[in-house]
Formats: structure tokens, sequence, C-alpha cells
């Protein structure tokens, strides 16, 4: 059953890994929604949050393949765990005097905010999840839209500690100690 | 200590156990050029093109386990390297390969031989890193050479500027280094290896499918032992080939492609198939939707993205395969398959694969059981490939693991030579062949001085008919003959082999074939073989693509055709 599937990954913060990540999805074909990426609360790492749309054998294959990647620390798949997900839209609504009170009206019942007025736009900014976000730019596409920017979701599962929660007393690291290279004779019967 | 990049750079190799860099210098490698003869542990072989180098590192790892290291220059050394570094990924190779790059300042700039080698060899290696200080260079070659030999081998590359390698800094080698995200799992799961168990303790008609894990994880005492104690068939894929020894009463071939007709059938036929660090490559299955319809799958491989990747597994089980198997072992009991052993003989009697009809022009199959009579299959085989290369897995016997070099992912003409380069500089002791058509043979034939030059004892030998013949193989059963693109002209290759200063002989008739192999084998110091052999040779068996294993197209006989 095709669905949108949403991934949170916890990735080290070095140059070259967004495009590592960009670079696996395009080449496997993964048919990706939107890709989220930004600071948390340990430095040097990062969290990304990918949307992508499949059944879930080709989610989960995605999965590992990100998984694989060396500066990727943990990928889980949060889709069926309820999360919380949410994304901002700035949209810049063509806006004449007789159609301002109409768009103004959609505006509040959608509990977005107005942050610009111009005699012939205004621009809206507005937070939830896909589904009402993709409902309001439906319902302002008759206005004429001028302007559309998305962020694509992030996502956090419900509940306490979860799989991308850093545990402050288990930092995350993988120490690898140097072994002297041992003198090996060819491998043999 | 205040070092160089250049010196930092030799020293950390030195300290990972590198011995060997196969390498072509540039403009920007000056400085590293300059320091390298300080390091005398570090041998430097230099080839004719980067291409070279890439497959004789890839070469040099497959036949020691070792990773091999190959250096180029920045801009064009740099992408002569990927087409080796891309057969590496494909056939899960460690190998490191260095590029100069130009000096930080210059970056971005579309500066003179300056090329994003990073971002081009994303896709085709396990770990990169554009190194941009000199502080960093010693941590950048202890997490490169640490990925590229733990969990599944690949590829991995360190682009190096130039200031990079002349700026002095303290040098202390990092001992320990910080991987978060890098753990490959090593032991199977308890649970899954005791169903797996289960399974192979009830089977009926079980069949292992042993790739090229074994070779990586060392494997093959719990391989013979899991064979042995279950009397499982043994059949290999392409690039397992030499994990189970052929002469063993177990051993039952490999399937395919081009395999044998009864390794197809018996893994067709079976109830459970064991897959042992193998990957479900289209070449080994055929059509994936009709592989095994009756089998539960066993997939045991150290790569969780391989296990359902391409054929969906029973029984899961991530892990290196010698751990896994160890575990394993202890929970078979001693069983017997009598009627399904003598099944697959009876098979192997109505197909068999290793025939050799009796032809009076020179036979690639019958120079290749030559080979095989002479070295008395103690010898290392390094194929190019093409139709040589099946008829090199078909026709020789191969007990020793290691031994048989060959680029299956990516198949890719020109490795041959190269491959053989690496691969006796990794076993000087050993003897070593090297089989190559004359397509292949002439996409790195510069190499040729490369083996000159270091004096390197390789048996070559050229199987010339005149075409790309796999190509034409193809052209002839799927597009009825319309032969377009693959008659070749070639040079007198003897006359070549002699120009570099090797010796060399043209062999036209089928007498003289096994007196130009004993000639080769009793000269000291690398010898060329021109086999002139039949033009229009088919491989057989052969399964069309897109069909189900078991329906292989065999050699039509004399008397009529014995397709199935």
């Amino acid at each position: 059953m095709i669905r949108k599937h949403i991934l949170v990954a916890l990735v080290q913060d070095r140059p070259g890994v967004l495009n590592r990540i960009a670079s696996t999805l395009r080449r496997r074909n993964f048919n990706i929604d939107s890709i989220a990426v930004g600071s948390i609360e340990v430095p040097h790492l990062s969290r990304m949050t990918i949307v992508v749309e499949g059944d879930d054998a080709s989610v989960e294959q995605a999965r590992k393949q990100l998984d694989r990647i060396v500066e990727v620390i943990r990928i889980t798949d949060i889709t069926n765990e309820n999360p919380v997900s949410r994304e901002m839209a700035m949209i810049k609504v063509k806006a004449t005097p007789s159609t301002r009170s109409e768009i103004i009206q959609i505006v509040d019942i959608f509990r977005s905010n107005i942050v610009d007025v111009s005699p012939d736009s205004l621009i809206i900014v507005t937070t939830g999840n896909q589904e009402k976000v993709d409902t309001l730019v439906e319902l302002l596409r008759g206005f004429g839209i001028r302007e559309l920017s998305r962020t694509g979701t992030i996502a956090l599962p419900r509940g306490g500690a979860g799989p991308l929660t850093i545990d402050e007393h288990k930092p995350l690291r993988h120490v690898v100690e140097h072994v002297a290279p041992e003198e090996e004779t060819l491998p043999n019967w | 200590m205040m070092k160089t990049g250049a010196e930092i750079l030799c020293e950390c190799l030195i300290k990972e156990g590198v011995e060997v860099i196969f390498g072509f210098p540039g403009g920007v490698l000056l400085p590293l050029y300059d320091t390298l003869p300080k390091y005398p542990e570090l041998r430097h072989i230099l080839v004719r093109h980067e291409q070279g180098a890439a497959h004789a590192a890839d070469g040099y790892a497959r036949v020691t386990g070792k990773i091999g290291v190959c250096l180029a220059t920045s801009g064009p050394g740099a992408t002569n390297l990927v087409t080796g570094i891309a057969n590496a990924y494909l056939d899960s190779v460690p190998v490191l390969a260095i590029t100069g790059q130009v000096n930080t300042s210059f970056i971005g700039k579309d500066a003179f031989q300056e090329i994003d080698i990073t971002g081009i060899t994303v896709p085709i290696t396990k770990y990169n890193q554009l190194v941009l200080d000199t502080g960093d260079i010693a941590s950048a070659v202890r997490e490169a050479i640490h990925v590229a030999q733990t969990g599944r081998p690949g590829p991995v590359l360190l682009d190096i500027p130039k200031d990079v390698f002349q700026n002095k800094t303290e040098f202390i080698f990092p001992e320990k280094i910080d991987l978060p995200g890098y753990k490959p799992k090593l032991f199977g799961h308890p649970s899954q290896i005791k169903k797996a168990a289960d399974l192979i303790n009830s089977a009926e008609r079980p069949v292992i499918i042993a790739g090229r894990g074994v070779n990586i994880s060392l494997a093959f005492p719990e391989l013979k032992e899991l064979a042995e104690k279950s009397q499982i068939p043994v059949v290999t894929t392409f690039l397992g080939i030499g994990c189970f020894p052929e002469s063993h009463v177990l051993s039952y071939g490999w399937l395919g492609m081009h395999g044998m007709g009864y390794a197809n059938k018996a893994v067709h036929s079976s109830d459970l198939l064991i897959a042992i660090g193998m990957r479900f490559d289209d070449r080994a299955t055929g059509g994936t939707s009709t592989f095994a319809p009756q089998a539960q799958i066993v997939h045991i491989d150290i790569d969780a993205a391989e296990i359902g990747k391409n054929i969906s597994a029973d029984v899961p089980i991530v892990g290196d395969v010698k751990n896994i198997l160890q575990v394993l072992n202890k929970q078979l009991t001693k069983r017997e398959h009598i009627i399904w052993l003598s099944q697959l003989d009876e098979w192997r009697s109505l197909h068999p694969a290793t025939d050799i009809r009796e032809h009076e022009n020179v036979l690639p199959q019958y120079i290749i059981r030559q080979i095989h009579e002479a070295t008395k299959g103690d010898t290392i085989i390094c194929t190019d490939v093409g139709q040589h290369q099946m008829w090199a897995g078909q026709y020789f016997f191969y007990d020793k693991p290691n031994s048989f070099v060959s680029s299956g992912g990516l198949g890719t003409m020109g490795f041959g030579l190269p491959a053989s380069i690496g691969a006796k500089i990794g076993a000087p002791n050993e003897t070593v062949w090297c089989l190559c058509g004359d397509g292949g043979f002439q996409m790195t034939i510069q190499e040729l001085a490369t083996i000159a030059q270091e004096n390197l004892d390789i048996k070559i030998a050229v199987f010339n008919n005149g075409w790309l013949g796999m190509v034409r193989q193809w052209q002839e059963l799927i597009y009825s003959k319309r032969y377009f693109g693959t008659k070749l002209y070639n040079p007198d290759f003897v006359k070549i082999a002699e120009a570099y200063g090797i010796e060399g002989v043209r062999v036209t008739k089928k007498i003289d074939v096994k007196p130009a192999i004993q000639k080769s084998m009793s000269h000291k110091g690398p010898f060329l073989i021109e086999f002139v052999v039949e033009p229009e040779e088919n491989v057989y068996p052969f399964v069309p693509p897109g069909k189900i294993i078991v329906e292989f197209l065999e050699m039509p006989s004399p008397t009529g055709s014995r397709n199935k």
C-alpha cells in the first residue's frame, strides 16, 4: 500500500553529508516528498526529516540504504508511531480591497497569521500538519498565489524517550582503537 | 614533531600496514612524490594509466585481503580512477584511492586540473573526504582505512590539496577515532540463527549458495563444516568461485546466466536456500519473480540493505558470515540427503557443463583446461571480461580461495591485466595467469610496460577471436546475427609484447597449445601467448535475460538440439 512515510535521521554535521544522502535517494529512485534538516541540542549533529512515498517494503529499503551511510548515526521510520508532525508555509496571495476581508476570514479560521500587507497582496504564515497546510493553500489558490514557500515536514514521536533521543549520560560515540596490522599469510585451507 | 602533510600521510599508511602504492604522478602530487623516497617501506609501482592503478589496487586487495592503495593526481588523473573505483564498489573490495587536489585557494574556481572528484565519487565510495587542513590528514586516513576494510568492504577516497601536503603541523598518530554512525553488525541474532538451524535440520532439498562474502569473511572451514555435517550441496555465485573447493563431492558448480545447468536446476527445485554472503544479483537469479519458487530462503549477509533488496528472505540474519556460521553449525544435526544428491548427480550427467568437444581448431575451453593441467590448479587466475571470463569460470577447477580474480558486478573490460599486476605483487610466490580477450586486453594494454618495468612474472594468455565475443554472441542469438560494431581489427600482439621487452609466442594450431603453455611456465619472467581461437564460439549454458534460470540454452549438439 503506497502511503507517505516519515523517516527521521540523526546525522553528523560534516561537509558533503547532505549531498551523499540526497545522492543515495536519487539513484535508488525513491519518491521524496520533502527533506528538512537542522541543528539539534548536541553540537556537530543534525536532524533530518525525510518524507518518502512508497509501500512499506521499498521505504524500509530506503531506510536501510541511508543507514548504511557512515555519517548517518541513526534513522527510524516513525510513521506508525502516530508522530506529531508540523510544517510551515509562507504564502503571498493576491488581495484586492474587495477580496481582502474574505482572505482574512479564511486566515482566522485556519488560526494563521498575516505578517505583511501591501496594496495588492498579503503574506500569510501558517503552521500545521501537512493536510492543514495543503488545504489552506488550495483555498487560497482561488485568489491567486504570487509566491509560496514551504519548509517540509518535521516530526517527533509522541511519549517519552524515542529512538532519536540522545542520552546525556551516554554520549553518542563509537571509538575505534588502532590495532597494529598482523602479518597475514594468504587465506588457505 | 612537526611534519608536512605528505610525511604524515606516508607515516599513517605505514602504520596501517600498507606496503604498496599503485600510482601515477602529476603537478599537485609533486610534494608527495618528493617525500615518498624517504619511506622505502612504501613500494611505489608506477602504472601507465590511472585506471591501471585502481584495478591493480583492486586485484591486490582481492588476493591478500588487505587494503589496496592507488594514487592519482588532480583533474584527469582523478577521473581516470573512477572506473576502477566503481568496479571495487560493486564487488565490495577494500581500496583506498588518494587523489591530489589543487591548492585550497583555487578550489571551486575551475582551476587548472581541478575537478570535484569528491562529488563525482559519492555514489561509488563507501566514504570520501576532501581534506582541507593538514591537521586532519591523520584522522582522515585512519577513518578511511577503517571504513574500507570493515563491515562490507568497499572503496574510499581521500582528496588532498597541494598546500595541505606542503604545510607542516604537529603530528600525533590518532590511536582513537570516533565514528558514531558506523558500527557494522558482526554477530547474528541468536533467535534468527536458531530459526535457520531448525529449517536446515528439517529441509528435504536444501542448497547452499555461497558468494564472495565467504571469501571476505574467511569462512572457508565453517562453510565446509555446514555442508558436510548436513550433507547440503554447495553452489557458488560467480564471485564466490573458490570459496568451496570445486573438487569436493558436495560442490555443484555456480549458478546464473552462464552457470551450470545442474546448479540452476538444483536452486530452482530446492525447498530451502541458504544464501551466504551473496546478494541475489540479476546475473545469478534470472527473473526474480520466478526465482526458486518452492524455496524458503535463509539469507546471511553483513549488509542489512542487501537483505530483501532483490529477493525477500524468510530468515534474514545480519552479521559476519564466519561468526554466524560458527554459531549455526553447533545447532545442526547430522543429516543425509542421499536421494536429493543423487538427483543433482543425475542432472549433472544430463547437463555436463565441462565437456570439451572434439574440434580441429583451437577452442578457448581447451586452452583453459590445459592451463589447469599445467598448473595443477595451483595458480591465481585473473580474467578480463567477456566470453573467456565465463569459460575461465566453467573449465578451470578452483580449489584455493581467492585464486579467481574477476570483475563481476561492473564487468569492466581492461580489468584483467592491471589486476594481475596487483595479484602478483600481493602474492609474489604464487603463479599468476592473466586471461584476456583481444578486446579487453587492448583497453589497458599499456600496463605491459608496468609488468616489464617491475619484471613481474605474469603469464598472459590473449584469446584472440577477432571479435568482441560476448556482444557478438548476443547479436547472434538475440539479434539474428546482425553483427555491428563487434568485429575487431587487431595488431600483432606478440610483436607488441616484444616491443615492451616481453617474450611472446602465437598459437594457431591445437597441437601447439600445450607446448606454448609449458614454455611460458618454465620461462622466468613475464610471458605472453596469443591464442588464435575459433572465431564464432558461444558460451553455453546461456539463460536469456528475464527467463527462469532453468530455461537455459545448451550447446546445440551435432545430433540435434539439447535445449531444455
